[in-house]
């Protein structure tokens, strides 16, 4: 894939400058961060990582890695959504400390098979689980502001409805993109006015999706799938036995 | 760059050093590029290939009619978690080159897999017991996610190169990048030396 390398191995620790931060949900914050030039000029796809790097004044260091939720449009910037993890050492770091103006330390992008482009214009269906949405939000407004005709389902399940990250966004973007079909589940308790599914994600569900997507006896083209492992097991499981090809289901797994 | 309010947890604290930007992990996490792919072990066989000769191949049932080698070692993910102590079971390259009947390989090696992975390491990391493939673990049959029935372990490497589901291994004179190889991560991948990506 010789057009991913030349958006990756951006191996090279650089310096970025945080220039918002945002909360997002009780346990997510998001954070924008300006890039040094000649990493803003390389671009990204939707879906690739950046590694962030702490380092103590002692010389500790810990790393993570967090993937890009904004659009490839921007190449300048790249926001990412930190969810706060209990004893978490990099993430508690950025929700208690990292404020605009800040300089953090990075390297990327990263990754190359978790990606969608613009040029892909068959059916595709994505699937996410809480912070599992952050690598599809780069794709989904990616999707939105290349004006792709390509069909596309986001099928995203959260807890509650205050986890439901970027909701507003993907309610507006699903109202304003006939390409976009969106189904929201609950999967702790709904409120009264709740109008999306409300249990985990199982095979009846991942079979409407499909159906809405490419109507009866079709499959997508293509599935993206990201969330806890055991979410993105059982689901690409499914996916396998509905027929998909091995291939065409690309994952993302976070958690033990 | 120092972040001057940030002094980490540390915990917990490793038992022994662990390489550089990892971080200790209780739990056993999955990454995968794809879904797990069905594996059945009544159909399932092993080959080696040198040169683009197949010079030996297993069944199941074969591989586990094999002399079988303990290893108990840490392991290292490029996504930074370490997992010290386990516990593993299965059969030496070494074992099967010998039970092949060939002469050890030099050059470079790609395994080849279930669902179509691939990852490139060179012979010499798999050969002196330094690569097994494994079908136990913690004393249980491997688990599908993890790569059951039979995965390539190379614990001194970062952990994409201990190809899940893997069905061969085909030596070859020159290095190719494999899977991660080809977006950009290392083609050695020594955790110690923090080989993640192209260029460390």
């Amino acid at each position: 894939m010789a057009t991913s390398r030349s958006r990756d191995g951006g191996a090279e620790w650089q310096i970025a400058t945080v220039s918002s931060v945002d909360d997002e949900s009780t346990r997510v914050k998001l954070f924008t961060l300006d890039l040094p030039d000649e990493r803003a000029k390389a671009g990204f796809f939707a879906g690739q990582y950046y590694d962030l790097r702490l380092t103590a004044p002692d010389g500790y260091q810990a790393q993570r890695s967090y993937s890009i939720t904004s659009s490839p449009d921007d190449p300048g910037s790249i926001e990412l959504a930190i969810e706060l993890i209990t004893d978490g050492e990099v993430s508690s770091y950025f929700h208690e400390f990292v404020e605009v103006g800040d300089k953090i330390e990075l390297r990327g992008p990263i990754g190359g098979h978790f990606t969608w482009l613009p040029m892909i214009t068959k059916p595709v269906l994505f699937i996410a689980g809480g912070s599992g949405i952050a690598p599809i939000m780069s794709m989904l407004r990616h999707h939105a502001s290349s004006n792709s005709t390509a069909p596309a389902l986001l099928m995203f399940s959260a807890r509650n409805e205050p986890d439901i990250l970027y909701k507003d966004e993907l309610e507006r973007m699903a109202d304003a993109d006939q390409n976009l079909a969106l189904i929201l589940t609950l999967t702790r308790g709904v409120p009264d006015d709740w109008r999306g599914e409300s249990r985990r994600i199982d095979k009846a569900m991942v079979d409407q999706s499909i159906s809405q997507l490419v109507g009866e006896n079709n499959l997508p083209d293509r599935a993206y799938v990201c969330g806890g492992s055991s979410f993105v097991e059982s689901i690409g499981n499914y996916l396998l036995d509905v027929g998909m090809g091995h291939n065409d289901v690309r994952t993302e797994r976070f958690g033990p | 760059m120092i972040n001057n309010k940030f002094f980490g947890r540390r915990r917990p604290e490793p038992p022994r050093p662990i390489p550089p930007g990892q971080y200790l992990e209780d739990g056993f996490p999955v990454l995968s590029a794809g879904p797990t792919p069905r594996v059945d072990t009544a159909t399932w066989g092993f080959s080696i290939e040198i040169e683009g000769n197949t010079v030996g191949s297993w069944s199941w049932d074969a591989l586990n009619a094999l002399p079988q080698t303990d290893l108990h070692t840490d392991l290292h993910c490029v996504t930074k978690w370490s997992k010290l102590d386990t516990a593993w079971r299965g059969v030496t390259i070494d074992t099967l080159l010998n039970d092949a009947g060939v002469e050890v390989p030099t050059g470079f090696v790609m395994a080849h897999c279930d669902g179509g992975y691939t990852t490139n390491v060179p012979a010499a990391d798999v050969i002196d017991g330094k690569g097994l493939l494994v079908h136990t673990y913690d004393g249980e049959p491997l688990a599908p996610e993890h790569g059951g029935p039979v995965r390539l372990l190379i614990p001194h490497l970062y952990l994409w190169k201990s190809a899940k589901w893997v069905r061969s291994l085909k030596f070859m004179d020159q290095d190719s990048p494999g899977f991660w190889e080809r977006y950009g991560y290392h083609m050695y991948g020594d955790p110690w030396r923090e080989q993640r990506y192209t260029g460390d």
